[in-house]
């Protein structure tokens, strides 16, 4: 049914959908409104036999859909920045326990400075913990895969991370078609765990693995996100088949075939971008785009055959790999080591930055010139952070880095006249 | 103190000292039993526990009698830890029930989620305790920990309480007494062992949480432990049980008295046995034979410098404590009335 609504509301609609069991979570911006929504249908009784957790912290709430999955409940969370940096050590026991959860990161910056805006901090900083990670470009999607995620990660018995920028996703309305609940029974059988906590049938989960075996579990930890490369496009296929529309997959061209520069990115900012791509094509640019949706496990191969004609890549990422540079573009790059395709990085939009077809249209065509320093910062105002490194040289004690910024941005200042 | 030295220590199969009638002369129903066909044996043997811990013997008599008075219906998450450790060593399981280890500090909110599977699964009938050691309930564990009370989640809750991190090579918890020596408050210095002061009372704290059932109980007491845990399960609700386990490497006692450590801790007033039913106390073990604090301190390092001369203000601060205890859950009352 089609609707006009909140990409949040959009999302907690999919997950009732989907017949969760157990639901726990934290509040956290820009999450919030998906679990509040979730909240509700379950008191309601929209969704029908599900026991809706109101936990104490993030690592409350991972922690006890750890316990129902174990238990062989279908279990959801969702989180977002600080709250995903709080459940870390269960995110990463989740997944090696193999537990089939799923998780919507509503993405955000981490702190410090605090900052509720999105980039994908949060997301990245999971990015070795052994979930799947899938990104979403629209409110469409994040519906669509969040009902592939849940039978993705009980196929492979692996958590899933939906990953959906925050606020620009999350928090915007637009028209949604939200899936009849006999079309979600068709696509998504019930969960039915190999090996569960029961008295009937007792066994010991998470016992300590020590030298002998654990590369062996490791290694098959990795093996079942390779095998995951196959499902994800077959599943998506068969949601196509059912719900008559491409989405999820590995990576989604944006007229990149045969284009002579390729753009690179994640998530929603495609939007955007598409909108300047085709006025630069129109121009006579030879440049297309390309997204990468599942982000773990990394699709390199789908990536190279993609990229095979592309003389110059572009990496447009909301993310820093702090001293060393840009995260996908690093993944990028590894993909294509054998290739002579020039790799570009472009680190932007961080915690919340605007990201301007005119800003985008001028990097580019920086880059289209081969003038990208590497990586690139996109829209950084440099006049802030020289005045920042001058004082520093002048005096190795000044005060919090991130005080003298915001006097520069005029934002203490402003504060003080009031 | 004995002279015989720890490997040559005499074997001993009774106690003394205990008032213990004799297990004969009790009716049926109130005998301690060890070994029946019928016991389920859920921690089973062959783990790896040091000899004499204390924290196996509490487990395996806690966790058989929540699987008798739940008909074998019970699922347990387990702290990371000794117990846990122990074992559970790769690819070996002591366990015989359903069990499960994830982390640290969130047994409680994995039991919380286990207990919501059975809620919608319908099986109810099937009960789900958390278990952990001292540290990994009321430090790491404690956030978690009071989630659970908080929501009144249908779980019972066992701290194994040996006051230290003993599988890190005992360190200094928030359950270590005052004066206790650990690899983190080493009897240096002035004031040597732990700081007096500090740390936290956690039934105390579950108490305040107001759930339907705290207690503690203490592996010298057997009868008692599995009278508390039994009881804790014909409630529903968040429930809190808190068992005194002395561990023999921790605290540099001999194997052999580990339950005469436990009894000689509550009849000191150390370690007060109590059980609060939404909040309020509802009974107390009263003292029989009440001790001075030295004579429990006396059979353990790690207070082997509160017995010294100069830090005789700690061995007054310890009986001042135990002191303490006695009057304010009234430990002594029918002792008083026998004399
Ligand atoms: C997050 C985290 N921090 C620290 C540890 C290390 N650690 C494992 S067991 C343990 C001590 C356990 O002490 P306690 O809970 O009192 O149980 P005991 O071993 O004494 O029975 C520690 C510190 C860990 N496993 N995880
Ligand atoms: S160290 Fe202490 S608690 Fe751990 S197994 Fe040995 S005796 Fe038991
Ligand atoms: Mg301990």
């Amino acid at each position: 049914m089609l609707k006009q609504i909140e990409g949040s509301h959009a999302v907690a609609e999919a997950v009732a959908l989907c017949r969760p069991e157990v639901i726990s979570a934290y509040p956290i911006t820009p999450q919030t409104h998906i679990v509040e929504d979730l909240g509700t249908l379950v008191k309601d009784g929209t969704i029908e036999n599900c026991e809706f957790l109101l936990v104490e912290s993030e690592f409350g709430a991972l922690s006890a859909c750890i316990g129902s999955s174990a238990a062989g409940a279908r279990s959801y969370t969702a989180t977002s920045s600080q709250g995903m940096l709080f459940m870390m050590e269960a995110v990463y026991n989740a997944s090696g326990m193999g537990l089939p959860i799923v998780m919507t990161v509503g993405n955000r910056a981490i702190g410090a400075p605090i900052n509720i805006w999105n980039d994908w901090g949060d997301s990245m900083s999971a990015r070795d913990a052994g979930w799947l990670q899938l990104f979403v470009e629209s409110n469409q999607q994040a519906v669509d895969v969040h009902i592939q995620a849940f039978k993705l990660a009980e196929e492979l018995s692996l958590p899933v991370m939906v990953c959906m920028d925050g606020f620009i996703l999350t928090h915007s309305y637009s028209q949604v078609d939200i899936p009849e609940q006999s079309q979600v029974d068709e696509f998504l059988p019930a969960f039915e765990p190999r090996q569960v906590l029961d008295p009937a049938a007792p066994l010991s989960m998470g016992a300590m693995v020590g030298p002998e075996a654990f590369t062996e579990v490791r290694f098959l930890g990795h093996q079942k996100q390779l095998d995951a490369l196959d499902l994800i496009p077959q599943q998506a296929a068969e949601f196509e088949a059912i719900f008559g529309r491409d989405s999820g997959g590995l990576i989604k061209s944006f007229e990149s075939e045969g284009a002579e520069t390729v753009v690179i990115t994640l998530g929603s900012v495609i939007g955007t971008m598409k909108e300047v791509l085709a006025g630069m094509r129109d121009d006579g640019h030879s440049i297309g785009a390309l997204t990468i949706r599942s982000f773990r496990p990394f699709p390199s191969d789908a990536l190279r055959a993609a990229l095979k004609d592309a003389k110059r890549v572009i990496v447009f990422e909301k993310c820093l790999a702090v001293g060393m540079g840009g995260i996908v573009s690093m993944n990028v790059r590894m993909a294509l080591k054998d290739s002579d395709t020039l790799v570009q990085s472009v680190i932007g939009g961080l915690g919340g930055r605007p990201i301007t077809r005119a800003g985008l249209r001028r990097m580019f065509e920086k880059g289209l010139r081969d003038e990208l320093e590497e990586p690139h910062f996109h829209d950084i105002n440099m006049d802030i952070v020289n005045r920042e490194l001058e004082r520093e040289k002048q005096q190795r004690r000044s005060g919090s880095v991130a005080e003298n910024i915001l006097r520069d941005g005029g934002v203490v200042a402003a504060a003080k006249t009031i | 103190m004995s002279q015989v030295s720890d490997s040559q220590q005499k074997v001993k199969f009774y106690q003394t000292g205990t008032f213990t009638a004799g297990n004969r002369l009790l009716d049926e129903q109130h005998r301690s039993v060890q070994a029946t066909m019928d016991r389920c044996n859920s921690l089973d043997s062959g783990h790896r526990a040091c000899q004499g811990c204390g924290e196996a013997l509490g487990a395996r008599y806690a966790i058989d009698a929540a699987m008798r008075a739940t008909g074998n219906q019970l699922i347990a998450a387990n702290a990371t830890g000794c117990l846990e450790v122990f074992t559970t060593p790769y690819p070996e399981t002591a366990w015989s029930m359903p069990w499960i280890h994830s982390l640290f500090g969130n047994a409680s909110a994995v039991a919380s989620g286990i207990a919501a599977a059975m809620k919608v699964k319908g099986r109810e009938d099937v009960r789900v305790i958390a278990q952990g050691g001292d540290g990994g309930t009321t430090d790491i564990g404690f956030g978690c920990l009071s989630g659970t009370f908080d929501r009144n989640d249908d779980v019972l809750y066992i701290c194994y309480n040996n006051q230290a991190y003993m599988n890190t090579g005992v360190q200094r918890s928030s359950a270590t007494p005052g004066a206790a020596r650990t690899a983190t408050t080493m009897p240096v210095g002035e004031n040597p062992g732990n700081v007096f002061g500090t740390g936290k009372n956690v039934p105390l704290v579950a108490m305040a949480h107001q759930i339907p059932y705290v207690a503690t109980a203490s592996v010298h007491d057997l009868h008692d432990l599995e009278y508390k845990v039994t009881r804790a399960m014909e409630v529903r609700g968040a429930r809190y049980i808190e068992i005194f386990v002395p561990c023999p490497l921790g605290w540099g006692s001999k194997p052999g008295d580990t339950v005469k450590l436990a009894r000689l801790a509550v009849e000191s007033g150390m370690y007060p046995l109590i059980e609060a039913e939404d909040g309020e106390i509802s009974g107390v073990t009263r003292i029989r034979n009440r001790v001075n604090v030295e004579e429990y301190l006396k059979l353990q390092r790690r207070f082997a410098h509160v017995l010294k001369p100069a830090n005789a203000n700690q061995l007054e601060q310890l009986q001042a404590i135990a002191d303490r205890n006695i009057k304010r859950f009234d430990l002594c009352r029918v002792e008083e009335e026998q004399l």
